[in-house]
């Protein structure tokens, strides 16, 4: 009680000194909450991979389309029980400049799509009207909120890949089972796009983007993709066949410099952190070599010289891990509202905060150990001599 | 009863060891106000801090009360300096940050006494150095001879059988120096405190029932 009572009156002893402490730890332990954030952001497709989906995709690359005939021949596969498909259509939407208009825009199968994705929650009559009306279109909730869409509206996107305008009738929106699924994503009929591909450019009607197969078990996903892959290994259109995760992963890696740089500033932060805490503390400690020595010549032990200098440490590292990590939320809320639509999913999770929490407080008995140990180390006589 | 015996000290600076204290042996007998005077560098300090169990000899043994305190480890060093031994410094060594009640209660912080008992021992102390009305002042709201009284009230208030005072009354005027040496005097008459002062001042050392001159670290 009494060495909590010395480490409070002890920490407010330099109020400024200890405020611009806990204000430089605050900060930090922001900046390291909020990258982990955007780390994590970054790898959320990989983590919301279903375990019973596989990518089949075109062997030399994602870009090279597949012929759709390929879809019958492997929904024959054994272990495969479903079949979808889809496209990468992207094109405009109104000014393209505006990074909130970018969002993906895909060309998928109606009857089987939602199906393979059940994490993608669509309205019954929604989804009937869906299938049902070939120009139509679905898009997720966040799309719809950020756009103000609505049911009926009409939008209308400007072709790259696929030339022309392009117009869509909103017959669904979309929500996420849970947290990690994406609802900033737009989708409509393939056929429609295959339709009017053939019209403007019939040397590529007929093929698609990507596969998606549900097996039956996930254990059988290795033969699978050796099956899949090895009814194609003689043709022009060789196939890669792999679980969504490692197709995710494939998407992640190609950004792996900046995620990795994005971790290496991460921890410098905790080395920042280290040392402003450290220098309060060794500064803090110094100041007081004579009061530490008074406290032993009365009889206070080790034990309490730690919890004093220890204390200190872990309080002003706690109070400024708090303080960091309340101010991550507001600042993550802040950043996923200017882009919207780069990151699906973007929020601080449980092990962000658990992380910043436990960085802040090894950051506080790290930075408390060397005046620790040299306070001990100290004989009482030279603390007595000490001057300050 | 505190006996000092061949007792020799040295420091190491570096690769140069420095003799402070060379084979003293003296005898101080319960009750008795000793004063140490000497040289800047005379080994006073040294001396006193073997008494007081903060510092260990070379050489030679340190009996306080029948206990050899060089062969205690640090931690019953400490608990027997906590039961012991008052301790007066030149600059008073109050903590700042604690009121004159917080400060002379430090040491029974690592008694068992309740709190309530702390309370009535902590006010018996500032009074017997009369400052009872100046208990929730801070070190800087009091003044030098004040603080030496709060320092003298932290020194009694475990009731220790030795006090060890290094220059008492280095840092105060002269009638404040003369409150506290009245003090000392009163402490050890009235509660028969054995007192071991190291000083510089004549004056204060009058008080002493004997005093011993040391100079290079041998008592002359």
């Amino acid at each position: 009680m009494f060495v909590l009572k010395l480490v409070l009156k002890n920490a407010l002893r330099h109020k400024l000194r200890t405020f611009l402490t806990i204000l430089g730890i605050a900060i930090a332990v922001m900046s390291f909450g909020f990258l982990r954030t955007i780390v994590t952001a970054w790898s959320y497709g990989v983590e919301a991979s279903a375990a019973n989906r596989m990518i089949t995709r075109h062997s030399v690359s994602f870009i090279f389309p597949l012929p759709y005939a390929y879809r019958d021949q492997i929904a024959r596969v054994p272990g495969v029980n479903l079949v979808s498909y889809a496209n990468w259509f992207q094109g405009s939407y109104k000014d393209p400049a505006d990074f909130k208009n970018f969002f993906p825009r895909m060309a998928v199968d109606p009857e089987t799509y939602f199906e393979i994705y059940p994490e993608f929650v669509l309205p019954p009559e929604q989804l009937a009207t869906f299938k049902r009306e070939r120009n139509s279109c679905v898009v997720g909730q966040k799309i719809a909120r950020e756009h103000g869409l609505k049911i009926g509206d009409v939008m209308t996107i400007e072709g790259d890949i696929y030339p022309g305008r392009w117009d869509f009738v909103i017959r669904g929106i979309y929500r996420g089972k849970d947290a990690s699924a994406d609802e900033t994503q737009m989708f409509f009929h393939w056929n429609y796009l295959d339709e009017r591909i053939k019209e403007l450019q019939p040397t590529r009607e007929g093929f698609i983007g990507w596969y998606v197969l549900r097996v039956q078990n996930p254990a059988e996903m290795s033969s699978v993709a050796r099956a899949v892959d090895q009814m194609y290994l003689n043709s022009r259109a060789g196939t890669k066949t792999e679980t969504e995760k490692e197709f995710q992963q494939g998407f992640v890696s190609m950004s792996s410099a900046i995620i990795r740089s994005l971790e290496v500033v991460s921890f410098i932060i905790i080395g920042i952190i280290l040392l402003v805490l450290a220098n309060t503390i060794v500064m803090a400690s110094r100041e007081r070599t004579k009061e530490f020595a008074v406290l032993k010549t009365i009889g206070f032990d080790s034990i309490h010289i730690i919890g004093l200098i220890g204390g200190e440490s872990l309080l002003i590292a706690g109070i400024g891990g708090l303080i960091g990590l309340a101010l991550t939320f507001p600042v993550a809320g802040a950043f996923a509202g200017m882009f919207p639509t780069f990151f699906p999913v973007f929020k601080v999770e449980v092990i962000t905060v658990l992380l910043a929490a436990t960085v802040a407080a090894l950051a506080g008995v790290i930075a408390a150990l060397f005046p620790t140990i040299r306070t001990l180390r100290t004989s009482i006589a030279e603390g007595l001599r000490a001057i300050g | 009863m505190i006996e000092v015996k061949n007792v020799s000290k040295s420091y190491r600076r570096d690769a140069i060891e420095i003799p402070v204290l060379s084979n003293i042996t003296i005898s101080v007998p319960e009750g008795e106000f000793l004063a140490l005077m000497g040289p800047s560098g005379s080994g006073k300090t040294t001396l006193l801090n073997l008494i007081a169990g903060i510092d260990r000899p070379n050489t030679g043994s340190v009996m306080v009360n029948g206990t050899d305190i060089a062969t205690l480890n640090e931690s019953d060093l400490a608990r027997w300096r906590s039961h012991n031994v008052g301790f007066i410094f030149q600059f008073y060594n109050l903590l700042p940050v604690l009121t004159a009640f917080e400060n002379v209660e430090l040491p029974l912080l690592l008694t068992s006494l309740s709190k309530k008992e702390r309370r009535e021992h902590v006010e018996a102390s500032l009074k017997l150095v009369g400052l009872e009305d100046r208990m929730r002042h801070y070190p800087k709201q009091l003044s030098g001879g004040q603080e030496q009284r709060v320092a003298i009230a932290r020194a009694i208030v475990t009731d220790p059988t030795v006090l060890v005072a290094d220059e008492p009354t280095g840092d105060l005027d002269r009638v404040s120096a003369q409150e506290v040496m009245t003090l000392l005097d009163r402490l050890n008459k009235e509660f028969k405190k054995t007192v071991v002062m190291v000083t510089h001042d004549p004056r204060a050392a009058e008080k002493a029932h004997k005093v011993m001159h040391l100079d290079k670290g041998e008592l002359t």
